[in-house]
Parts: structure tokens; C-alpha cells; sequence
């Protein structure tokens, strides 16, 4: 528990500190499930807006590689997990939420909310 | 235990109705108490406290499953990572890893990293059952734990999205004919789970509890819930010990102990002759009194007795060392230190301060499991000392009076009494004692002596006596004691009283002696008296012949001279000197 303990050290402001750099975001799906393919529309949405030009996504279709799902610790489906930069976000859900994607990613602070 | 298939006997006494499978959790005790296990193919679930036991209840289920069932087993962990579930079970002897290297369990630990983690938007738990079923079908496995479930209603956020999941992983564990166990927390005010859980396993439901009682922390185990099956449903106290969990069932179901004929002996000549021959094999003997009263001795002259038939005695001492214990006897001419020797006699010193009183039993359970006595002797039974124990605590005594029954163990129980109590304590447990043996200290004259009386012997004609019990150093024996006027009288007084008793035997003796005496004189007397009789007897009856023989020498003289007188008158010699004949 204590490696995710970082929200203390959280900037106040638009995270300043992610300028410029590469994303590399993992998304968890099960096949062609509703919410999987929902999440992966609704991240590519987010990510050409918010960080256009410095993303990569990787989508892993744990139905053909479960094996997978014990390694990165998957429960809930579909998961995002921000791997760079670091530390490791782990966003749930189909990603429908934008603001709270966005907080997720540590692009927004914590308990922002879009006005 | 060993019926992996355990039907249930009721189900089974019910033709037409579809028989409940049983899967056995080989947890000591509570397989008797379902009447088998948990229900096979169907989720149970087991809730409790913090700390209550949940979490070992389920890898017992898994360990045994895997090494006495046939039956693999996976663990999904929400609230322990697989090390610390290994660190912590393997004081207990279970080797986690090994079973995952052998195959036979596989454990995937769930970490969530709660501040880590945001929610946005709807999700499933797609990936938790991704990794169930794939970890389910690696190992072929039969038997799945989640522990503690709940965990992912605080983790994850969404509650109802929890919910909708967790009823449809209990149908997907259904669907695939998996027996389950589920951990659930207990609610603060008393819910079974915190989130309502239960509703979801509906069909066998555990409680465990942690509760202090009478001082002694006590775990217990309910059976809350089990469609379709009978169980028990009692709180039963368990304990964990260094093997597992064991449940102890109060009442063994259709128990039937067996009643041998056979009589042992007490190792006390006089004792054996009070129960009309000693104590009947596999019985239950309670020595009650005050301290000092001899119960210790009584109960060492038992397992002596049975030593030296050869048989192996159990000797747990609450009081004393096993040093101590041996010296002791040894000052009352009793040495058991040759019967530790030959393997007969084995000493077990445990302070009651040690473990709590179900731990003491289970203790002891495993004790008589390994050594195998004929006898067990508990010096002295703790629990049994106080007056105000409760029922769970008297029933938890009486259901090891019942294991050791049903083991055809004699059961030697030596219980404190204290002053003024006399046969009023133990009352609790005393109707499970086939036989009670009541010391007492009496005290007079300035003496404290050693009274014994048999308060019931079951299946004998015992002595009502009061029997006084001396300790010397060639062992115990048991005396008359003497009842009079002064009423019950022992030690000095009783002595005092049998040397009264001789001297007044010895007063009346000579009063005899003088009364002899003049009846041998008397007799003597009368002997001369008929001497004299006799004598005077003999004297009339001689002079009376000398009379007869008088008279017939005359007769004669008369005749000659009739004869004479005849020739004198010139009588006709062919005339009779008959009178008649000379009438004409």
C-alpha cells in the first residue's frame, strides 16, 4: 500500500510537472465487451485532446492473454493503467467520466472537476 | 473425515429428495458438527471479526482439500499478499509454497492500491474472473476461497457495481460445480457482514466469534445457516493451535460409549472393596475435597495401580512439576519415577496460567491421541474449581469427559473444593462422573484427619461408610473410623478410643476369667456331690442283694427241715411234704 502513497506530494496546480512528456498508457480490456470498446473510444478521445502527439496506448485483450491480468493486478475491467510517467496511475472504468480520466492521469488535481 | 463424499445421512434417510453432497473441510470437529462439511458445488460464507479465525477456516479448507480430499484448491486474497499468508500459516504447519510447487494450490493475492486508483465510468470485475478461471482451470481445481470479498466494496467505489459482480461470480462458481468458501466481515452492530454479503450465500452460512468469557478468551463457531442439511447449531468453542483449527462438538451426535464389565482396581485394597471391586474400565472418577485433603495421592495410587498392570497412564498435573509430583509420591511410597522409566507413565506439567481452558483440552486431546493411555488423570481439572462457571465452559469440560468416554479412557479428575463447600462444588459437571470419591479434613482434638466416603458409584453396590485415609510412606490406607457418642472419631481420638475399648475389653475379660473360675469350682463340686450319690447309690443296692441272698439260703434251711420233721413222724414216703395232698 504504501507505494501508491503519493497524492500528498500532488502539485496544486495543472500538473506542470507531465509537460512534454510521453504517455505510455496500457489499457485492460475483455474482447468486444460494451464497456471495452467504449473505453478505448473514450481514450483516444481524451488523449488527442489533452495530450496530442505524446501518448502511446497499448490495448491488451485479457481474454487472449489472462495471464497478464495476474501480472498487472487487474480486477475491475477495463483498466487503465498510466506505466510513464511514473508513478504508476491506475484509472478504472470505461472512461466515460473525462474529468475524472483527467485527474486520473494526473493532468487535473486531485478532486477537480471541469467548470 | 475420511468420507470425501459425505452425504448427508439425513438427505439420505429421505428417498426422492435430492441428496446433499458434502465437501469435508477436514477441520477438526466441525465436519461432525455439519454432518460432513460444507455443501459441495455451492458458496459458503464465513464471517466474523477481525482476527476471528476466517481467513485460516478457509486455507484449512484449501490444505486439507488438497492433502487428505483430492481436491485442489485455489485462494484469492484481498487483504494479504501471498508471503504474508505463507509467513502466517506456516507456524501451523501448512507449507503454502510447497502445495503450489506440488500443484495443488494456486494463490493469487489482490493488491488494490486504493489511492491509486481512480474510478470513471462503469466497469466490471471481468478481471477477477479472468484470473479465477484461469488459476481454477491451471490446477484442475475443486475448491475456491475468497477471502475477504468485501474488500472490493471500499477498493473499488462503485457498491452496486460489487454487488452485481459478486452475484454473478457466486452463479459463475455455482455453474462451474465449485465449492466455495467466501470471507466476509462481521457489521459493527452485529449484521453478519458488513455489506449484506449473505444475501448472496444463501446456502450455508458460518459464524465465528472471539468473546471473553468467565476471563478466558473464547472463539466460537455457529453454524447459522445450511439449507437443506441438519446441523448442529450450538456455538462451539474452538481453538487454533499449532495444527489447525478444532472445534470441539458438546454434544458428539449418537454418541454411544462403550460399557465395559471389567473393574480396575484403585490401587487401595480397602478403597476397591468400598466400590465393590474397584472402578469400572473407562469410567470417570472425580476426587473432590479442600487442599491437603489427598486428592493428589489418591489419584497417583490410581495410575500406580495401572502402571503396574502394564497399561499407560496420562498423568497432566495443573499444580505441580513433573520433579515435584514424582517426589511427592515418592514420600508416600509410591514411585512412579520407574513407571516414567518404562514408558508407561507419561507426566504432563502445564500451568493453567498457559493457555486458556479449550486450548488446555484440545491439549490434552492431542495428548491422548499420541500416547494412547488406558488412563488419564487431570490434577486438578481447572475449570472445575469454580462454582460460577458458565455453561459453555462446563459443556466444554463435559464434551471432553465425552471424547475421553468414547475412547474408553479412564478419566481420573481431581477437583478443588473449598472450605465449607464439601459436595456442593463441581455440581456443574458431577452428573458426568460415574464415580465421586469426597475427601475431607476433619478437624478435633487439635488433628486435621483424612475423611473418604464414596459419594456414587454408578453400576455398584458401594459402601455408605466413612472410611478415614492415611497417608503413610508405604502408600494410602484406608481405616475404620470410629463412630460413638462423641460422634465421628479419627487419628489420635479414634486411637484414643480403641485403647478405652481395650481396656474395657481387658476389665470384662477378667470378670469372665473369675466367673469361670467359680463355675469350674461349682462344677467340681457337683462332679463330688454325685460321687457321693453314686456311692450311696451303690451301697443300698449291695446291701439289698445281701438281703435276697439271705432270704433264699433260708428257703433251703426250711425245706431240709420239712424233710427232717417228715422222717421224724414216719410219714408215708410217696406223701409230698404237699400240704394239699394230705387233705382227705
Amino acid at each position: 500500500m504504501n507505494t501508491g502513497d503519493v497524492s500528498g506530494e500532488q502539485p496544486a496546480g495543472p500538473a506542470k510537472n507531465v509537460d512534454g512528456v510521453i504517455f505510455d498508457l496500457r489499457l485492460y480490456t475483455a474482447g468486444q465487451s460494451p464497456k471495452s470498446i467504449l473505453a478505448i473510444e473514450n481514450l483516444r478521445r481524451v488523449c488527442d485532446e489533452h495530450l496530442p502527439g505524446r501518448y502511446r496506448i497499448e490495448v491488451i485483450n485479457l481474454l487472449e492473454t489472462p495471464e497478464l491480468a495476474r501480472a498487472a493486478e487487474i480486477i475491475a475491467v477495463p483498466t487503465l493503467v498510466r506505466r510513464l510517467p511514473l508513478p504508476i496511475r491506475t484509472i478504472i472504468g470505461d472512461l466515460s467520466d473525462t474529468d475524472r480520466v483527467l485527474v486520473g492521469l494526473q493532468l487535473r488535481p486531485d478532486g477537480w472537476r471541469s467548470p | 473425515m475420511s468420507d470425501a463424499t459425505g452425504a448427508d445421512p439425513a438427505a439420505a434417510q429421505n428417498p426422492g429428495a435430492a441428496v446433499l453432497v458434502k465437501a469435508p473441510t477436514g477441520i477438526g470437529g466441525f465436519d461432525e458438527i455439519t454432518r460432513g462439511g460444507l455443501p459441495r458445488g455451492r458458496a459458503t460464507l464465513v464471517t466474523g471479526g477481525a482476527g476471528s479465525g476466517k481467513t485460516l477456516f478457509g486455507l484449512e479448507f484449501l490444505v486439507w482439500g488438497a492433502r487428505k480430499f483430492g481436491e485442489r484448491g485455489v485462494l484469492l486474497s484481498f487483504e494479504e499478499s501471498a508471503d504474508e499468508l505463507a509467513t502466517n500459516v506456516s507456524s501451523l504447519g501448512f507449507d503454502l509454497p510447497q502445495l503450489e510447487r506440488e500443484g495443488l494450490l494456486a494463490v493469487d493475492a489482490f493488491r488494490i492500491d486504493r489511492d491509486a486508483l481512480v474510478a470513471a465510468g462503469g466497469f466490471d470485475l471481468e478481471g477477477l474472473f479472468i484470473r479465477l478461471g484461469s488459476a481454477v482451470d491451471r490446477i484442475g481445481a475443486k475448491r475456491v476461497v475468497l477471502d475477504t470479498v468485501e474488500v472490493l466494496f471500499t477498493a473499488l467505489g462503485s457498491e452496486s457495481t460489487v454487488r452485481a459482480e459478486l452475484s454473478r461470480l457466486l452463479r459463475w462458481l455455482k455453474d462451474r460445480g465449485l465449492t466455495a468458501i467466501i470471507t466476509g466481515e462481521q457489521g459493527r452492530s452485529g449484521e453478519l457482514t458488513r455489506y449484506g454479503i449473505e444475501e448472496y450465500v444463501s446456502d450455508c452460512v458460518v459464524a465465528l466469534d472471539d468473546r471473553i468469557q468467565d476471563e478466558l478468551a473464547t472463539r466460537l463457531l455457529r453454524v447459522a445457516k445450511y439449507r437443506g442439511s441438519l446441523h448442529g447449531t450450538n456455538e462451539y468453542p474452538f481453538v487454533i493451535t499449532d495444527r489447525g483449527m478444532v472445534v470441539l462438538p458438546i454434544t458428539a451426535p449418537g454418541s454411544a460409549h462403550p460399557a465395559p464389565d471389567e473393574r480396575i482396581s484403585t490401587g487401595i485394597n480397602r478403597l476397591d472393596h468400598m466400590l465393590d471391586g474397584g472402578v469400572y474400565r473407562g469410567s470417570t472418577v472425580l476426587v473432590s475435597g479442600g487442599s491437603g485433603t489427598g486428592k493428589t495421592s489418591l489419584a497417583g495410587h490410581l495410575a500406580n495401580a495401572s502402571c503396574a498392570r502394564g497399561e499407560r497412564v496420562l498423568f497432566v498435573s495443573f499444580e505441580e512439576s513433573a520433579e515435584q509430583l514424582l517426589r511427592n509420591m515418592r514420600s508416600i511410597g509410591l514411585d512412579l519415577h520407574r513407571w516414567v522409566e518404562a514408558g508407561l507413565l507419561r507426566l504432563w506439567a502445564v500451568s493453567p496460567a498457559a493457555y486458556g481452558l479449550v486450548e488446555q483440552l484440545v491439549q490434552l486431546h492431542r495428548r491422548l491421541d499420541e500416547f494412547m493411555p488406558s488412563m488419564a488423570v487431570l490434577d486438578a481439572m481447572a475449570g472445575l474449581n469454580h462454582l460460577g462457571t458458565s455453561t459453555s465452559v462446563s459443556s466444554t469440560i463435559a464434551s471432553q469427559i465425552d471424547m475421553m468416554k468414547g475412547r474408553g479412557v479412564t478419566a481420573v479428575l481431581t477437583s478443588l473444593t473449598h472450605y465449607g463447600q464439601g459436595e456442593s462444588s463441581a455440581l456443574a459437571v458431577s452428573s458426568l462422573m460415574d464415580t465421586w470419591l469426597l475427601l475431607r479434613n476433619t478437624e478435633l482434638d487439635g488433628e486435621r484427619n483424612r475423611l473418604l466416603s464414596v459419594i456414587k458409584s454408578r453400576g455398584s453396590a458401594h459402601s455408605n461408610q466413612v472410611r478415614e485415609f492415611v497417608l503413610t510412606d508405604r502408600g494410602a490406607e484406608l481405616l475404620d473410623v470410629h463412630v460413638g457418642p462423641r460422634g465421628v472419631l479419627t487419628g489420635s481420638a479414634r486411637m484414643a478410643q480403641l485403647a478405652d475399648e481395650r481396656a474395657a475389653a481387658a476389665g470384662r475379660g477378667a470378670q469372665f476369667q473369675r466367673r469361670r473360675q467359680a463355675l469350674e469350682r461349682r462344677t467340681a463340686q457337683v462332679e463330688q456331690q454325685i460321687t457321693v450319690l453314686r456311692d450311696d447309690l451303690a451301697a443300698e443296692r449291695a446291701e439289698l442283694d445281701q438281703l435276697v441272698e439271705q432270704d433264699v439260703a433260708a428257703g433251703e434251711g426250711r425245706d431240709a427241715d420239712r424233710e427232717v420233721m417228715a422222717a421224724h413222724r414216719w410219714a408215708d414216703p410217696g406223701a409230698t411234704p404237699d400240704p394239699d395232698a394230705n387233705q382227705p
